[in-house]
């Protein structure tokens, strides 16, 4: 990954020295090596700071929303799974496409800091990658782990590693693709008696704290206003009422993203009590492909989209109610 | 000090939950957080960090206050709250018993909140010592000491026993409570334990951090500082930092209108959101960066200056684990703090 980096601060400075953009989108260097923040430089002057490595798990998609708005070109990295988000934002009028210089960058897959300490590592003060392996320092000791065990979730099932837009490409290694199956939990989810799956949720949603970071990472929750946050509305984003608001939170969401979640995973992967929110999205996603036929949102930033274009093969809504629709 | 075997723990918690409730670290769906004890709930005394603080105790994130039902010209105003039964809330750290110490100033000053009050006066605390602080962690900064906590009952946990002292005349009455199940000794390990967690403590990579420059003459300077845009770039504007937060203190109180009357109640508020402090004219803080700005100058300049110096925040480290982002009150502090951390 060291090269990548490399790479892609020495072309950084070139595009923001050269004038071609006005700032970059990446990744600096936090107070550890895993835990670097989203960050936005406008010189070669800044990039000092510059970082990319296995913990750069965010999607920085949406940070093009502002971002791109601002004078002058935008130019960001993005890892395969990001550019589906990209695509769909351009596909719903958020960012344009021409503001935008986009770099393909490689991903073998992120890693999960919470997932080294459910190992038992603790004060972990360094990580180095070593290929397959992940090497963790910390107060208590050294220990080596595999990189299979402390991916990220969402890249453990990664659904791609095909950029699906780029305007440069920084890749040098073959990128594997995630060895779980996606839909593997929601199929035992499926297969769960009603009471089963309610108990599920149930447990799982009464957990939410209501910080609403799911919503406001995620690429498509991209309302100006959320009907969460209109005072007026009767319903407060803050209030976590009952198991009953939260329910209806999260659920009202993921109707509202269904269709054009991309699947990037980052609810999930920000959620402070780790609600695996991305299976309700997954669910959809999965329901879309079975009803209307496979469909991955964001592959392409036009075209006709399942569920906001009619055509006479569509399901049912009865039929699907029952179980009976192909 | 007593002693107790760490496998007879579930008796030691039976024989409390029998005369009160009982809050403690309990693992459910994956997390540990407070909650109330009943046989066969998995207790996780070893979690350093719950993943809500149990300021929830006092502070409920949610609470109902009052009904009003009107009739005619007349509104019956419904106090909601139902007698409060003592309970015990065990194995607090120090950093999130310093904590409760912050939300004191607060809730009990004049106009003392009686709903707080209440729950306090009724909480026996068992504050249980550190033995293996991590990274995150920064309450000596805050000169707050993780291996013997205040609190009406002192406890430390080794691999063998749970070792127990107590600090208060309420700490005196649950000992006696309890009593029966310990046996004397212990003083040797808590020791031993002691001088390895400050160890520790000493190498922690945020013990130095410098608070130097926090002081409430440099408010004007710290406000303006440029380097706010930088600091707040990434922030999402979710409240994960301060819902987790064992300090943050803001709540909402809003009306909603039921079948049956006019219920108020309120909520925690976080300074992170767009209808934080919403008036009439509109919100006093527009930009996420001014928002972002107010947690960290409410926890650093502004609360110290009304409260003879005392931080509000403890070092716990939460924020520094949670914030999707990374972004935290360390690199705040580093940033603006002092000479140390240039």
């Amino acid at each position: 990954m060291r090269e990548v980096e490399l790479k892609m601060k020495e072309r950084a400075a070139e595009l923001l020295q050269s004038g071609e953009v006005a700032r970059v989108i990446g990744w600096k260097k936090g107070e550890f090596y895993f835990d670097p923040t989203p960050a936005v430089f406008e010189s070669a002057d800044e990039l000092d700071g510059f970082v990319y490595n296995g913990f750069c798990g965010a999607n920085l998609s949406k940070y093009l929303i502002q971002q791109s708005k601002k004078e002058g070109k935008t130019a960001i990295f993005l890892k395969p799974c990001d550019s589906f988000s990209f695509n769909q934002l351009v596909k719903e009028h958020r960012i344009k496409r021409e503001d935008i210089y986009v770099i393909a960058i490689e991903c073998q897959g992120k890693l999960d800091v919470e997932k080294l300490k459910e190992k038992g590592v603790s004060a972990v003060t360094e990580v180095e990658e070593n290929g397959g392996e992940v090497v963790v320092s910390s107060l208590y000791g050294t220990v080596t782990l595999a990189k299979d065990e402390v991916l990220l979730s969402k890249c453990e099932t990664c659904k791609s590693k095909v950029h699906q837009v780029k305007d440069e490409e920084i890749v040098f290694n073959e990128m594997q693709a995630g060895k779980k199956d996606r839909f593997e939990m929601v199929e035992k989810l499926e297969a769960m008696t009603e009471a089963e799956r309610f108990a599920f949720w149930k447990e799982q949603l009464s957990k939410c704290i209501r910080c609403n970071a799911c919503r406001n990472v995620c690429p498509a929750c991209s309302c100006i206003k959320c009907v969460f946050d209109n005072p007026a509305s009767g319903v407060a984003a803050k209030a976590n009422d009952s198991e009953f608001e939260e329910q209806m939170f999260h659920i009202i969401r993921a109707f509202h993203v269904a269709g054009r979640c991309t699947d990037c995973g980052e609810c999930s992967r920000v959620c402070p009590q780790n609600i695996p929110l991305h299976l309700l999205n997954r669910k959809f996603i999965k329901d879309i492909d079975t009803l209307y036929g496979e469909y991955q949102a964001g592959e392409t930033a036009d075209g006709k989209t399942p569920l906001t274009s009619y055509t006479e093969s569509d399901a049912e809504p009865n039929d699907v109610m029952n179980g009976e629709a192909k | 000090m007593l002693k107790i075997a760490k496998e007879r723990l579930n008796e030691l918690y039976g024989k409390i939950a029998q005369t009160q409730g009982l809050f403690i670290p309990v693992k459910k769906a994956g997390e540990v957080n407070y909650a109330i004890w009943g046989e066969g709930k998995e207790v996780s005394l070893e979690t350093l960090k719950t993943v809500k603080s149990p300021k929830n105790m006092f502070f409920p994130q949610t609470e109902n206050m009052m009904k009003f039902k009107t009739e005619g010209k007349n509104i019956d105003i419904i106090d909601m709250r139902d007698e409060k039964r003592p309970y015990v809330l065990f194995g607090v750290k120090a950093c999130d018993y310093k904590a409760i110490e912050v939300l004191d100033k607060v809730f009990l000053a004049d106009p003392v909140d009686t709903f707080y009050k209440a729950r306090r006066e009724a909480t026996t605390i068992v504050t249980l010592a550190c033995s293996r602080p991590e990274e995150s962690c920064f309450c000596s900064v805050f000169g707050i000491d993780a291996t013997a906590p205040a609190g009406d009952v002192t406890v430390w946990l080794d691999n063998e026993n749970l070792y127990w002292q107590s600090n208060t005349e309420k700490g005196e009455a649950l000992t006696a409570a309890v009593k029966e199940l310990f046996t004397d000794g212990g003083e040797a390990e808590v020791e031993a334990q002691k001088a390895a967690t400050k160890e520790i403590l000493q190498k922690l990579p945020f013990a130095a951090l410098d608070l130097s420059r926090f002081k409430p003459e440099n408010l004007n300077e710290l406000f303006d500082d440029p380097a706010w845009e930088e600091l707040s770039e990434a922030c999402l504007g979710c409240g994960t930092c301060t819902f987790v937060c064992p300090t943050c203190q803001c709540f909402d109180i809003r009306d909603f209108k039921t079948n049956d009357g006019i219920l108020r109640y309120r909520c925690w508020d976080s300074c992170m959101y767009s209808d934080f402090t919403l008036m009439a004219h509109g919100n006093s803080r527009t930009t996420q960066m001014q928002r972002y700005r107010q947690r960290f100058m409410h926890k650093l300049v502004y609360y110290p200056s009304q409260n003879d110096g005392l931080y509000s925040c403890v070092g716990c480290g939460r924020c520094v684990n949670k914030c999707p982002q990374h972004l935290n009150i360390v690199k705040v502090i580093k940033t603006l703090g002092g000479k140390n951390d240039d």
